[in-house]
């Protein structure tokens, strides 16, 4: 079995031997971003509840690995995300403004209403648009990294994935081209134990996920995903590796969904409330927090008013877009293609002539 | 019978009869994809054997020796070939990956359907994919159903996505050149059984054929065939013949599915009034149907005659009985035979 990294350890203090020593002020924005994911899930979740906004898919437990793995990589570098990682879109510069008119789909929502909630796209921080086919994010990492070899451009790509995304076809296609092509890609599966009601023992019978890139000729790592140092060490140095020529590595972040799989999602249905428990106590944010005071950069007496700027700018940003009017109808047809060919033109003159006689 | 059809393209010739080199359909896409990768750098080829073999029918031969490093022998997966295309695309390249035989495309449906076509509508065109896929389709090589089938219909129901058909040698590197040109993804299907069937004056250097844009191949006052890739030489040999029973044909060759001319289709409706639309996919559901309630939609009013489809048969694609399964001349005969009389 592949062995787990861990850096914080539980008396908060950082292992010396793998701690990536992030300076005090990446760790602050590291610790923020996570606590602003969280804040933003259960605020989201609140206005899905009540009707505001039409679904959301929360991440809670997941902020380390995903904040982590992105904070690993350059901004130069690319990150396809699943459909679960808005603070690894915000940590890439995304304005939070911007990712909540995409939760509400109205006329400031930069992709025009075209998309259910989560799936925003920030392409000024080289962050790909999302689909919801789970794996599909995968080959296209892949390719686009090997893209940037054949341009010869120092680029890596991070594809996030999930335990459920290593059954898919795409991910064994996008694995092997990777290993066989030497693209710079860390495969970063955040295993959360859980793909909807499937529990990860009966999704593969590999002992781990990491084990999975022996049989593709590259490395698995297996890191404590509730642990953002250890995330943050394992994708930098596979970030490393891959703009210096030595190929993809696969990170198992060892996780747990803490939530629902989403607004739609009840798991008393399938799981037992005794599972959870044990994970609530190993919190990623916790042991973050904990590694800061221990380090002495975080002061425990500043935890509300951080708090707080974050529920401020959130509750600032949703009254911001909230209230804009649904997308014009002519974004049904823009962006089709380039240019918008005759049938679309034609229908959309149709469409408006009906609604113009209402 | 396509040589026979062949001959009665009298298209590109050249003004004053200066030489120009003759090719046939894999010629022609040879070397559009040569001009392409030396006028731009960022085309690149991926596929199944398309690099130290050519391609199994020998359409990329020779390509990996003047662009080593930008044809790529890829592992033997579908989605793979084009996830990674898609990638590459999002990266600013301009690939163009090989589907070994259109029956194997399959595996990358979902990527063709959900990714490369739906990319620049669900980011808000933040992002695109400007991607050739080139695949041979069609029947007519004693391939049975995993090396027959015209699934253009399932590609022509996608949102985002072009697809386009040639017929002749001429068109193929035009329009393949426009293809690679073009901002968004476009399914290239080629017509394997006439690969090699014929060659024709084809020039050197940059050429393109715009994309949308039909070819009448024969004019006729009577009847309007409408068909794409090699149903169009089927319906030139069933003009030629009708001809000689004094029935005149239009043939329009669509060559673009995805968006297709309807100025063209319309135009020669309205002159025939009568309609004949000619395809190789299984009858039901197939994109003549498409064609067939456009002319409903709009041109009702000029017709004298049913709109009829001659197509294949709503079964999987043979291998013994494929003459049988095609559209041939003799059919195409009988639905021209028909509307004249109704």
């Amino acid at each position: 079995m592949v062995d787990l990294l861990r850096v914080i350890r539980d008396d908060g203090h950082a292992d010396p031997a793998t701690d990536p020593k992030l300076s005090k002020d990446e760790l602050l924005s590291l610790y923020r971003f996570m606590l602003l994911e969280r804040t933003l899930d259960g605020r989201m979740l609140s206005l899905q509840r009540q009707g505001r906004i039409g679904f959301y898919g929360p991440s809670i437990g997941q902020e380390a690995a995903i904040v982590g793995a992105a904070f690993a990589m350059e901004p130069r570098d690319w990150i396809f995300p699943q459909y679960r990682e808005p603070g690894a879109a915000l940590a890439r510069g995304m304005p939070l403004k911007e990712l909540i008119a995409q939760f509400f789909g109205n006329a400031l929502d930069p992709i025009h209403g075209r998309q259910m909630p989560c799936h925003y796209v920030y392409r000024k921080g080289n962050y790909m648009s999302i689909s919801s086919v789970v794996g599909s994010q995968i080959p296209l990492a892949v390719g686009a990294a090997w893209a940037a070899t054949i341009r010869k451009d120092p680029v890596a790509c991070l594809v996030y994935f999930g335990d459920g995304g290593t059954s898919t076809a795409d991910f064994h296609a996008g694995m092997n081209f990777a290993g066989v092509f030497r693209a710079p890609v860390v495969f970063l599966c955040n295993n959360n134990q859980w793909a909807i009601s499937l529990p990860l023992r009966k999704q593969t019978a590999s002992e781990t996920i990491a084990e999975k890139a022996a049989a593709y000729g590259f490395d698995g790592v297996r890191v404590d995903g509730m642990d953002a140092l250890a995330v943050v060490a394992a994708v930098r140095e596979a970030q490393r590796k891959a703009r210096s020529g030595g190929g993809p590595t696969l990170v198992e972040a060892v996780t747990y969904r803490l939530g629902p799989h989403s607004s739609s999602d009840d798991p008393t249905r399938y799981r037992d409330e005794k599972e959870v428990e044990p994970w609530r106590r190993r919190d990623p944010i916790e042991i973050l927090r904990n590694h800061l005071v221990a380090k002495g950069v975080w002061n425990p007496g500043s935890d509300q008013r951080l708090a707080q700027e974050i529920d401020d700018a959130i509750t600032e940003a949703v009254h911001a877009v909230e209230t804009a009017p649904p997308p014009p109808i002519e974004a049904l047809f823009t962006d089709v293609y380039a240019e918008v060919p005759w049938n679309l033109r034609e229908q959309l003159e149709d469409l408006k002539r009906i609604r113009g006689g209402e | 019978m396509a040589s026979d059809a062949h001959n009665a393209f009298q298209w590109g010739r050249v003004p004053g009869g200066a030489r120009m080199p003759q090719m046939n359909i894999v010629q022609a896409v040879n070397n559009a994809l040569r001009e392409e990768m030396r006028r731009d750098d960022r085309v690149v080829i991926l596929g199944e054997d398309v690099g130290r073999n050519g391609g199994v029918f020998r359409c990329t031969e020779g390509l990996i020796d003047e662009f080593p490093d930008r044809v790529f022998d890829t592992p033997l997966a579908e989605g793979g070939i084009i996830g990674s295309a898609i990638g590459m695309a999002l990266y600013g390249l301009r690939p163009v990956p090989e589907i070994q035989f259109l029956d194997f495309i399959y595996s990358a449906f979902d990527q063709i359907v959900s990714e490369a076509a739906k990319m620049r509508y669900r980011s808000g065109g933040q992002y695109s994919v400007p991607m050739v896929i080139r695949a041979p389709y069609g029947g007519g090589i004693k391939g049975g159903h995993y090396h027959s089938q015209s699934s253009e219909a399932y590609f022509c129901h996608t949102p985002g996505l072009k697809v386009v058909v040639p017929s002749t040698a001429y068109d193929t590197k035009g329009l393949l050149i426009s293809s690679i040109r073009d901002p968004d993804p476009v399914l290239f299907l080629e017509p394997k059984k006439i690969y090699r069937a014929f060659r024709e004056d084809v020039p050197e250097g940059d050429l393109t054929v715009p994309l949308g844009k039909a070819s009448v191949r024969r004019e006729g006052k009577d009847v309007s065939l409408l068909a794409w890739g090699y149903m169009t030489h089927v319906c030139l040999e069933a003009a030629k013949r009708a001809a000689e029973k004094g029935v005149e044909c239009d043939v329009v060759d669509l060559r673009t599915l995805v968006p297709f001319d309807l100025d063209a289709i319309l135009d020669s409706v309205k002159k025939t009034g009568r309609a004949v639309v000619v395809y190789e996919a299984p009858k039901t559901g197939g994109f003549g149907a498409e064609i067939s309630a456009q002319i409903a939609e709009r041109a009702i009013e000029y017709l004298r005659a049913p709109i009829l489809r001659v197509a294949g048969f709503d079964t999987p694609f043979p291998y013994t009985l494929e003459d049988v399964y095609m559209p041939n001349a003799d059919r195409v005969m009988a639905a021209i035979q028909k509307v004249m009389t109704f």
